[in-house]
């Protein structure tokens, strides 16, 4: 799970970088849950869903290699998938020597076919918006404020944690400790515990920076993202084409 | 006229039961800059951060500029003493240094064209208008530290209380720093090891040993008697020899 | 593991949606009324600690390993309110910003791994821990303990109402249920250990150890003694309506929500009826019991199985937390 958190961010200036993150945002989730609502039997309506992100990647200039590689988090689903028609049960069919159930080959296929095309979506969302937009943008669609507020301080003192962290692994191992097995846990959740004291003093820390500049509670505003008719027009244009081939699959 | 900082038998102890300030007493003026000195575990920091008051005192006052830190005069006062931490990571929390020098003057419902104006001003003064849209983490250590200067400065504070303001700086950045220090008209308290920085810029320094002030006057004199510094476990840096008054 | 798109069907999807959302909208009133304004930078901290205490790998086995997952933690050390949002916000943050869980499955993840294990964990928590150190440490270890295996039953739950995969619900719930008691374990140890540094540094940062602090004596310069009045911290809030709440809430999820489901008869079972065999299905060994085959035989009504089996489930742990506090309440009348 640790090993996919990489910044997803591409920096570009293509039409959909510049798309206000709102509009993103609503258009990624609504075409995701128009993925999810298609029935697993239209493989064409998949195909063409991917054509619309294809088309996407295509207009953010994002190269496929990049997507593909960040997929791999999609790892541990795969294999779950691919599982799934040899423990599945119901009736059952022979593929290359293999007693396979049906119910299954098609469960996996419907899990597979969701899973990945949701991933990706959420990929080209990461790729063309700051991750900082990504919070404006959910504030704007009624994210409570707190919840962003809060995701904000994550994400700016995410890697200074993340490194308090690693300063303490490598303490460890300069140490000669190795983590076998289970008894060699309390070592790695004493340092958790030291860690959590400085993220939280470090919180403190950072509160009383804020009150030290004025902070009564709420944060101020000082960004514009108003989002134009048209741009929510190209944003939407996303789901609006999925929906389309959705109704035709119904 | 008004002294920019008063404290009056100090006293506090932290939650674990260990005492750290054992009765307080100094005075600052406007327009000051003393440097306070002392060995590790002294309670500076502690002493420090009753001037904001992050920390309420077991007993004792505090006053700035005549306003006595308490709980009702808490935002008064914390727009009145700028407080620039050791660590700048604690101060840049927003995601680009417009955001975070914007913050204060954000927050006293300062916006647009004045906003704006603000904090390029404070930028300007700490030589860092050119990152203005970037984000913190991508700058050096020392152009961190002058952007958390910058954010104090922007609130334009009665005094500036700098915590170790030359530590983990290269010899460049550190002079920038000093450059910036002697350009500002403000009152300055600066918290520091670095003896050489606090006789360059503070003719007064204060000596905090065990808890109380041990001593009191120009930072020339003090630097020169040995046996108080060595007494307080300061010391000279090697070679270095205090230069003749100009 | 982060749940898909497409991995639950829509009921389940937009319930737990549902579920996700309220619990994160009490959260933040609970949060806001302890932390106040230190919510946000406090919250965002804590979650950027549970995030990164997240990529800590324990060796289960010989070559597997197990993650935390932080909720029972998150819930000792800052309170169950708080522990939500923390990881409600690291859920929110793995799903857009790295596509680690699919946009459609957040009500999902959030629940099962949010909402779930803070509940049970701290629920167990408050059941267990007394007064003293060792009864909180021990409590930690449990509740942590307790909280894994839950989530994954639940999560088998949910699988049984509306998972998209035809797979028997008995292989299902083993499969989660035996790998998931040992990442328990490792979660336990952790937390556990985890809570009794924090406690031997900085006890007052530990919510669940709330009243025992000493109060405060200072001496100044001349040696005149000064008791300080302890600081007003926020007012120890009954868990009670959270638990009461959260109560409420999985049992809404166990009974209404089973429903949705109840009426068509699941994949095994269609494709059964459709081909003929079910008749040849073996019987359970707790076939005749009224519960088994969640509802069928006995007469009794799905969604009433559901809930009696949540009430099973929380006797079982509340019984097994009260005999631990039980003892531990005695060891400490005993030692130290």
């Amino acid at each position: 799970m640790g090993a996919g958190h990489h910044q997803l961010y591409r920096p570009g200036d293509s039409a959909v970088h510049l798309l206000p993150p709102q509009c993103k945002l609503l258009a990624v989730l609504t075409f995701a849950i128009v993925v999810v609502a298609t029935p697993k039997e239209a493989f064409w309506a998949f195909g063409l869903y991917a054509l619309l992100l294809a088309a996407v990647a295509g207009a953010a200039a994002i190269k496929p290699a990049f997507v593909l590689r960040r997929m791999v988090i999609e790892v541990p689903f795969v294999l779950f998938a691919v599982a799934i028609p040899i423990i599945g049960m119901g009736e059952r069919t022979e593929v290359l020597g293999l007693s396979l159930s049906v119910a299954g080959l098609w469960a996996a296929w419907n899990i597979l076919a969701k899973a990945t095309l949701g991933v990706i979506a959420s990929i080209l969302l990461a790729a063309t918006t700051e991750p900082r937009l990504i919070l404006l943008g959910a504030e704007r669609l009624r994210l409570p404020s707190t919840l962003v507020q809060i995701a904000m301080f994550m994400l700016r003192y995410l890697d200074v944690i993340v490194e308090e962290m690693r300063r303490m692994r490598v303490a460890r191992e300069s140490r000669g400790f190795v983590a076998r097995d289970i008894r060699q846990v309390p070592v790695i959740a004493r340092s958790a515990g030291a860690l959590f004291i400085r993220s939280y003093e470090r919180g403190e820390r950072v509160h009383l920076a804020m009150l030290s500049r004025g902070y009564t509670g709420s944060m101020p505003v000082t960004r514009d993202l108003r989002a134009s008719g048209a741009q929510w027009a190209l944003a939407l244009s996303l789901p609006v084409l999925a929906l389309t081939v959705l109704g035709a699959s119904w | 006229m008004v002294n920019s900082l008063e404290v009056d038998r100090l006293a506090y102890a932290y939650p674990d039961g260990t005492q750290a300030l054992y009765g307080v007493d100094l005075a600052i003026a406007k327009g000051e800059r003393v440097a306070l000195l002392g060995p590790n575990g002294a309670g500076k920091t502690t002493l420090v951060m009753h001037l904001n008051g992050i920390l309420a005192a077991g007993h004792g006052t505090v006053r700035v500029a005549g306003t006595p830190v308490g709980k009702s005069t808490l935002k008064e006062i914390r727009q009145r003493v700028g407080l620039v931490f050791q660590d700048p990571d604690d101060q840049l929390f927003m995601p680009t240094v417009r955001d975070d020098v914007a913050f204060g003057p954000a927050n006293m419902g300062i916006r647009g064209e004045e906003l704006e104006r603000r904090v390029r001003n404070a930028l300007d003064l700490v030589g860092m208008a050119e990152a203005i849209d970037r984000p913190p983490h991508h700058l050096s250590f020392g152009q961190r530290r002058r952007i958390a200067v910058a954010t104090v400065l922007v609130m334009e504070p009665e005094i500036l209380v700098l915590d170790e303001p030359s530590s983990n700086l290269d010899p460049a950045a550190r002079r920038e720093l000093a450059e910036i220090i002697r350009s500002l008209d403000v009152t300055v308290l600066m918290v520091t090891h670095d003896l050489p920085y606090a006789l360059e810029l503070c003719e007064r320094s204060l000596i905090l040993s065990d808890g109380v002030i041990a001593a009191d006057g120009p930072t020339r004199e003090l630097l020169a008697d040995e046996t108080l510094l060595r007494n307080n476990r300061l010391e000279l840096p090697y070679g270095f020899a205090i230069p003749a008054p100009n | 593991m982060h749940v898909p798109d497409g991995f639950f069907d829509v009921a389940v999807s937009v319930s737990t949606g549902a579920v996700a959302a309220a619990g994160v909208a009490v959260c933040l009133r609970g949060a806001k009324r302890e932390l106040d304004d230190r919510t946000a930078p406090m919250a965002g901290l804590v979650a950027a600690f549970i995030f990164a205490v997240q990529m800590l790998n324990f060796p289960v086995t010989g070559g597997t390993s197990g993650h935390l997952l932080g909720g029972a933690l998150a819930a000792i050390l800052v309170g169950p309110y708080t522990a939500v949002l923390c990881m409600a916000t690291v859920l929110l943050v793995q799903g857009f910003f790295f596509a680690d869980g699919g946009l459609t499955a957040l009500g999902v993840n959030i629940t099962l791994m949010g909402i779930v294990t803070v509940l049970v964990g701290w629920g167990v928590f408050r059941l267990i821990a007394a007064r003293s150190r060792r009864s909180i440490v021990i409590a930690a270890f449990l509740g942590a303990l307790v909280s894994v295996p839950v989530s994954a039953l639940s999560f088998t739950l949910l699988f049984w109402i509306g998972g998209t995969a035809p797979i028997e619900i008995g292989t299902v719930a083993m499969a989660m249920g035996g790998v998931h008691v040992l990442i328990g374990l490792g979660e336990g140890l952790i937390t556990a250990v985890t809570v009794s540094t924090v406690l031997a540094t900085r006890p007052d940062l530990v919510y669940g150890a709330r009243g025992l602090t000493r109060r405060l004596v200072l001496r100044d310069a001349d040696g005149v003694a000064i008791e300080v009045a302890p600081e007003e911290s926020a007012p120890v809030r009954s868990s009670r309506p959270f638990l009461v709440g959260g109560v409420g809430v999985t049992l809404i999820l166990a009974g209404i929500v089973s429903f949705f489901a109840s009426s068509s008869p699941d994949g095994l079972e269609s494709v059964g009826a459709e081909k003929g065999f079910l008749d040849q299905a073996t019987a359970h060994p707790l076939g005749s019991w009224a519960l088994s085959d969640y509802g069928a035989v006995g007469g009794i009504p799905v969604g009433i199985a559901g809930v009696i089996g949540v009430g099973i489930t929380l006797l079982v742990a509340g019984s097994i937390g009260y005999a631990a506090r039980r003892s531990a309440a005695v060891k400490t009348e005993v030692g130290a």
